[in-house]
């Protein structure tokens, strides 16, 4: 993370200079700013409502019966975790939640699964193979329906919008089970590094 | 169908999820406030990564170093039939998800949305995420600094989506246009 905040800092002031655009570089630091507040700021009331449905679903054991139905999937993926941990049934909810588009919901609840895996966790500030591997369900992105990018197509009057959902799935299922599958392996590689260089 | 399961899909978990707390008896109303408290709580506590993400992408958009590649990556990209207008989109779509519409629907626009590089854009918009904003948000809510091997799957994942797309779509949808 150190050396890529380097980087698209010094490279953007580099670029900038040779392509004489030093001034919008500048600028953008601004509006850069001021929008991730936005956009932490719009997060705010969605969070605080999914946040309270949650805890009822915890609650009401709606959460452990999820994580009960999928443990023999979240049990490989997941091995760290104890089976009872409440974080398994959120990362089903999660994944459900992007599944179907409901962006609204989805970094709500995967947050809640990131405070959890994190209570698993026993370095803080280092994050954690579980975390490893539901970061990578969720950067990879994986959506049945892509609905905003239907309404562009269908915004700038496409003949057909909906002829790309079928090559869309394809992609977003192969770049799902390779992401998952990549950070298995590389977290195999990255425990032998680590014990070599303690 | 699929349509008809994203618009009922809040309705009934919400309709579940308090169905339920009311038959386990659990006090819905409290524990609801007691649970939205840490709203306010997360979205400040990642203000700070995102800042830096979004600073960062932002001087990058803003420099030009991104048209620089695309140009300079063309002769590649010709040889896989990628229109050279799809390459900004693949570039940025890992940093910024804003920038990532507003390239795509310029490209629908411009290029009409019944050719070939927005058909591939919409392919590979649709079937990703911005990686790069996700692992802020994701690791900074929780004030994870180290995050291992997290990026680096990421970014491999992203590029083995592009792959996936260019394949998939040079299939489906090139013998057609010809």
């Amino acid at each position: 993370m150190n050396y890529i905040f380097y980087f698209l800092i010094v490279i953007s002031i580099i670029a900038g200079a040779v392509n004489g655009k030093l001034p919008d570089v500048v600028n953008s630091i601004l509006t850069g700013a001021e929008l991730s507040v936005k956009v932490a700021f719009s997060l705010i009331g969605i969070m605080a409502f999914w946040l309270g449905m949650m805890r009822i679903a915890e609650k009401a054991g709606l959460v452990k019966l999820i994580a009960k139905l999928i443990k023999p999937i979240t049990k490989w993926l997941f091995k760290d975790i104890p089976s009872d941990s409440p974080a398994l049934g959120n990362v089903a909810l999660s994944f459900s939640a992007n599944a179907l588009g409901l962006a609204n919901a989805a970094t709500p609840i995967g947050l809640k699964v990131m405070e959890e895996l994190q209570e698993e966790n026993k370095d803080k500030e280092s994050a954690s193979d579980a975390m490893c591997v539901f970061l990578a369900m969720c950067t990879a992105g994986f959506q049945l329906v892509p609905a905003t990018v239907i309404a562009i197509l269908v915004g700038a009057g496409a003949k057909n919008p909906t002829e790309i959902i079928a090559p869309t799935m394809l992609v977003t299922a192969i770049a799902f089970l390779s992401s998952i599958m990549i950070a298995k392996i590389l977290g195999k590689l990255w425990v032998k590094q680590e014990v070599k260089n303690d | 169908m699929i349509n008809l399961i994203s618009l009922w899909a809040i309705p009934v978990i919400l309709f579940v999820i308090l169905t339920m707390g009311l038959i386990k008896k659990v006090p819905i109303y409290e524990e609801f406030t007691e649970g939205a408290k840490d709203g306010f709580k997360v979205a400040v506590n990642i203000i700070p990564y995102l800042v830096a993400i979004i600073v960062g992408v932002s001087m990058l958009r803003a420099s030009g170093v991104i048209d620089s590649l695309a140009q300079f990556m063309s002769p590649l990209l010709h040889k896989f039939m990628i229109p050279v207008e799809a390459l900004p989109v693949m570039i940025v779509r890992s940093l910024s998800g804003a920038a990532t519409l507003g390239l795509f629907s310029d490209i629908a626009h411009h290029f009409g949305p019944d050719s070939y590089a927005a058909k591939l854009c919409a392919v590979i918009v649709g079937s990703s995420e911005t990686t790069f904003y996700v692992l802020a948000v994701y690791f900074g809510s929780v004030g994870i600094k180290k995050v291992r091997y997290a990026m680096l799957t990421g970014i491999i994942a992203d590029f083995i989506g592009v792959v996936a797309a260019v394949a998939v779509c040079s299939h489906y949808f090139l013998p057609s246009i010809g």
